[in-house]
């Protein structure tokens, strides 16, 4: 079993964005970047399934050097090798294109991603690249299970979720509860840092889309607090006050 | 030129993320000078089909084969390409939902288009084509050019206030060969709740947190919620536990939704709950900790015990 993971490196989950530049860009100082959490997901199910039926974990990643430090927390986690392409990721189809060329060359029978990246939160990345590579793309995944060249895939969809079965090679976007994330161990840690991390640099060009500038949301006014006692007064400002009932 | 808008239907009918998606699309053409097309796919009715043109599209097209009944993203973004080559289309719009994000990801794929997720307000043309859409959960938001020849754009939910017209729209019926590839994914088993106001498109949402301390004690939401006519929702942990199903977790792990009205019984109201729900229009908050940090991000916000408040609420709404 051959499986590529993909994995952003993105803010963490309580940051409180900022902006500088004139609004032009988001301010990285101070910020603690994390591998998605998504992307997490589909890490450990990985490991997990090279565990159980053997194989290789390989990490990819499109971004800056910077990234390393999520990259080889991934190492540390229990995939093989690494490749970062170097290149800032400007969309989702740029990041598809990368992905789907370094697929070309490898053969992977499982290709994982998590369901959206938590910073652009386009939820297409997979698709993308099942379509450029010619494969099926499934998303949202809670539950993966490989016999022979077969998948169980249970998906969440709106209201309910569906069981599917389909042959690799497979591309899919994962989420819980389809692993437990994993913590990295001292000794992970430690191989980590000799195991393969490969830079290659991008391809293709195309700029699709180009991102102007940045805005933060209006903060809430202040909350309007009701006494317990009179609780049922909430109820008469939804209607004649917020006007949502 | 002319801009294509991809329906979804649910049940039959058409949903309500779709006709903003359709309203979206057809005052992108009023600014282009063009037309909006919806496409329908899977059967459906003359009636619900029409309603699209209440909503600006100028015509319909509908490919009924039963084959695409069951939301098969693959076959469906073929037969949206093929369309989309039919009408010579280049802006292509749908709503942000999980079968809208495949379909535009796998459209994208076919035409080497730009693509925008989680649009927020009509583009500006004035220098290009410039689109502001809704990043980092709701955190920020980036103003992004799409510089393609093609242009696909996925819409928020309700952050478009479709405007309904008495005007019809004629449907043409829409043949597309359906390509055995597509349907290389076998559904064996589907489960889905059924006559339920589905979470990611409820204009009002009851949402319960591991303060309600266990899942016996649900009615009590659930009694809210079908007064307002709402849909229910929960924090990571109560789906975790299994008290509620995976499928009602919001948050940055889970959904993210943006109802008129999102009323969180206790939930603490950690940064990563909010991530889903941020943009909600109005935000109520039952705790009985003064000190929760979701009151600061509440329009209301009620200090007492939800088994005390919920009930009383509840009577309130049904004596409206
Ligand atoms: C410095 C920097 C600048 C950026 N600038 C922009 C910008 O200007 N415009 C913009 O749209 N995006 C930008 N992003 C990129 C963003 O992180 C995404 O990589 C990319 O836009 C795809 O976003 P998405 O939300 O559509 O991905 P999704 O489709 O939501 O992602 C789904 C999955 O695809 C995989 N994936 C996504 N991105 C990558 C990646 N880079 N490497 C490996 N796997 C990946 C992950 O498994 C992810 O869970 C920037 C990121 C960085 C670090
Ligand atoms: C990477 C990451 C991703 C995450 N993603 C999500 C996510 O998507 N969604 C999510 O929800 N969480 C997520 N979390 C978890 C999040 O950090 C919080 O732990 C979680 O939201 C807390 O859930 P809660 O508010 O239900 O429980 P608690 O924090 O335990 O809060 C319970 C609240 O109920 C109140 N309460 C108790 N009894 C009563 C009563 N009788 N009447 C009124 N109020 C009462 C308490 O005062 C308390 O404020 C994530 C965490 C991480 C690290």
């Amino acid at each position: 079993m051959k499986i590529l993971v993909c994995v952003t490196s993105v803010p963490d989950t309580i940051t409180k964005i900022t902006l500088t530049d004139n609004n032009t860009k988001l301010n990285k100082a101070g910020v603690q970047f994390i591998t998605g959490p998504y992307d997490d997901y589909a890490l450990s199910r990985a490991v997990d399934l090279k565990e159980q039926l053997g194989g290789t974990v390989t990490v990819l990643n499109v971004g800056g050097a910077d990234a390393e430090p999520v990259i080889r927390k991934c190492l540390a986690v229990g995939a093989d090798d690494a490749i970062r392409v170097n290149a800032e990721p400007t969309d989702a189809y740029f990041v598809a294109e990368q992905i789907a060329a370094i697929a070309k060359e490898n053969n992977y029978d499982l290709i994982l991603m998590g369901r959206e990246s938590i910073d652009y939160n386009g939820g297409q990345v997979h698709g993308i690249v099942g379509e450029l590579l010619g494969l099926p793309s499934i998303s949202p995944v809670m539950k993966l299970n490989i016999e022979g060249t077969t998948a169980q895939i249970t998906r969440e969809i709106e209201g309910g979720h569906e069981d599917l079965e389909a042959s690799l090679p497979l591309v899919l976007g994962c989420q819980e509860p389809i692993a437990e994330w994993k913590i990295p161990n001292m000794r992970g840690i430690m191989s980590a840092r000799t195991k393969p991390l490969k830079v290659v640099e991008p391809t293709g060009n195309d700029t699709l889309t180009q991102v102007s500038s940045y805005e933060l949301p209006p903060a809430r006014g202040a909350c309007k607090m009701i006494p317990a006692e009179e609780a049922e007064t909430l109820i008469k400002l939804l209607r004649t006050e917020a006007k949502v009932i | 030129m002319s801009v294509l808008i991809f329906a979804e239907l649910d049940e039959g009918a058409l949903k309500k993320s779709s006709l903003e998606a359709i309203y979206y699309g057809s005052k992108v053409a009023e600014q282009t000078g063009t037309s909006a097309t919806a496409i329908v796919l899977g059967e459906a009715s003359t009636d619900e089909l029409t309603k699209a043109g209440r909503f600006g599209a100028a015509k319909v097209l509908h490919a009924s084969d039963a084959k695409l009944n069951d939301g098969n993203a693959m076959a469906y973004a073929s037969v949206v390409a093929a369309a989309v080559s039919q009408e010579g289309a280049d802006v292509i719009v749908l709503a942000k939902s999980s079968l809208g994000d495949a379909v535009a990801a796998r459209l994208a794929g076919k035409l080497k288009a730009g693509l925008a997720a989680n649009v927020i307000e009509l583009p500006d043309l004035s220098s290009g084509f410039r689109v502001k859409r809704s990043i980092f959960t709701g955190k920020a938001f980036a103003f992004t050019e799409l510089t393609a020849g093609t242009k696909i754009l996925t819409i928020k939910k309700n952050t478009i206030t479709p405007e309904e017209t008495e005007a019809t729209a004629p449907v043409e019926a829409f043949t597309a060969g359906l390509n055995d590839v597509d349907f290389a994914v076998k559904v064996t088993h589907t489960e889905k709740a059924t006559g339920d106001i589905l979470l990611p498109e409820a204009d009002v949402v009851v949402s319960g947190g591991r303060g309600l301390k266990g899942p016996e004690n649900w009615g009590i939401v659930e009694d809210l919620a079908k007064a307002l006519h709402a849909a229910t929702a929960c924090s990571k942990p109560v789906s975790d536990l299994d008290w509620r199903p995976h499928h009602e977790h919001v948050g940055q792990t889970g959904i993210k939704i943006s109802p008129n009205l999102y009323i969180a019984c206790g939930i603490s109201g950690a940064i990563q709950h909010l991530a889903g729900v941020n943009s909600s229009k109005v935000i109520v908050v039952i705790n009985k900790d003064p000190e929760a940090p979701f009151f600061k991000s509440a329009d209301y916000g009620i200090v007492g015990d939800l088994f005390d408040v919920l009930p009383r609420l509840t009577k309130a709404v049904q004596a409206l």
